[in-house]
């Protein structure tokens, strides 16, 4: 296949879907097809993280993100009752002044990476490191404080969500 | 399967994400799409992360994506609690309105 790896392949339709469902993203005017376009995005990022073999990760990510989060966007939008109609739009200069600003930071940062050091990434086969098994014992051993210091956050996160969702505080 | 993908495919794939996300930060007015195009940003990031943790061979990476993970749904429920509760008191998202913090 034009001296083409399937790994190669896959890389090149990934990143092309990726990259326009973030474009879509983007430049949707609908806040409910944006939500959707980025679980597709997220779905992609998932696909890279398969061709990298992490698939702790991969699984992780679309639980976490396609499932919980993207959901929360989805019922708040939705108990906002937002829809084209309603989209506030930025002056078109303004738009224009952002699009400029994204393309020189394009430049910048590919300009300054360009003269990065070629190196290819380990044989597939080679890299066991994303699998639960391993994983895990990094986790659970070298990182269980951090792990346990997330747990916290996340309490503290739920508490304040509540917190600030409740009506009035007398 | 041989992996052949040179690392800096991956840069370009998570610069470009990130700058995409960098612009519809700037470009859109409705608070809930800055959100999610922060998202996005966040999960360039992650992206580049594991491709480095492959490339080097080391799981601590990938272990920092996890965590990232974990602090970005916190940050997002956080983030959804007080855009809901601005929703309840002005009406409204528009994030040119809420520029003085204030209405």
């Amino acid at each position: 296949m034009l001296g083409y790896t399937i790994t190669q392949w896959l890389f090149g339709i990934l990143s092309f879907l990726a990259i326009m469902f973030a474009l879509m993203v983007v430049f949707t005017r609908n806040p409910v097809n944006s939500v959707l376009y980025l679980v597709l995005t997220f779905f992609c990022i998932a696909g890279h993280y398969l061709v990298l073999n992490a698939q702790f990760l991969a699984v992780v990510h679309i639980v976490v993100y396609a499932g919980a989060i993207m959901v929360l966007f989805l019922f708040v939008i939705m108990l906002m009752n937002l829809n084209e109609d309603t989209e506030p739009q930025k002056t078109l200069i303004s738009k224009i002044i952002a699009g400029c600003i994204g393309g020189v930071l394009l430049v910048v940062l590919v300009g300054s990476l360009k003269g990065a050091e070629q190196l290819q990434l380990h044989q597939a086969g080679a890299s066991q490191i994303g699998l639960v098994k391993n994983l895990g014992k990094v986790l659970f051993g070298e990182f269980l404080f951090p792990f346990e210091i997330a747990s916290v956050l996340l309490l503290a996160a739920m508490v304040g969500a509540i917190m600030l969702g409740k009506k009035e505080i007398k | 399967m041989i992996n052949t993908i040179p690392i800096n495919y991956y840069i370009m794939l998570s610069t470009i994400l990130f700058i995409i996300g960098a612009v519809g930060v700037m470009a859109r007015r409705n608070a809930i799409i800055v959100f999610m195009c922060i998202e996005l940003m966040l999960n360039a990031v992650n992206l580049l992360l594991v491709a480095f943790s492959t490339l080097h061979n080391d799981a601590n990476g990938q272990v920092f994506v996890f965590f990232i993970m974990a602090v970005a749904a916190a940050e997002v429920a956080v983030g959804l609690a007080i855009l809901s509760m601005i929703y309840r008191n002005i009406k409204s998202i528009d994030i040119d309105l809420l520029s003085k913090l204030k209405h």
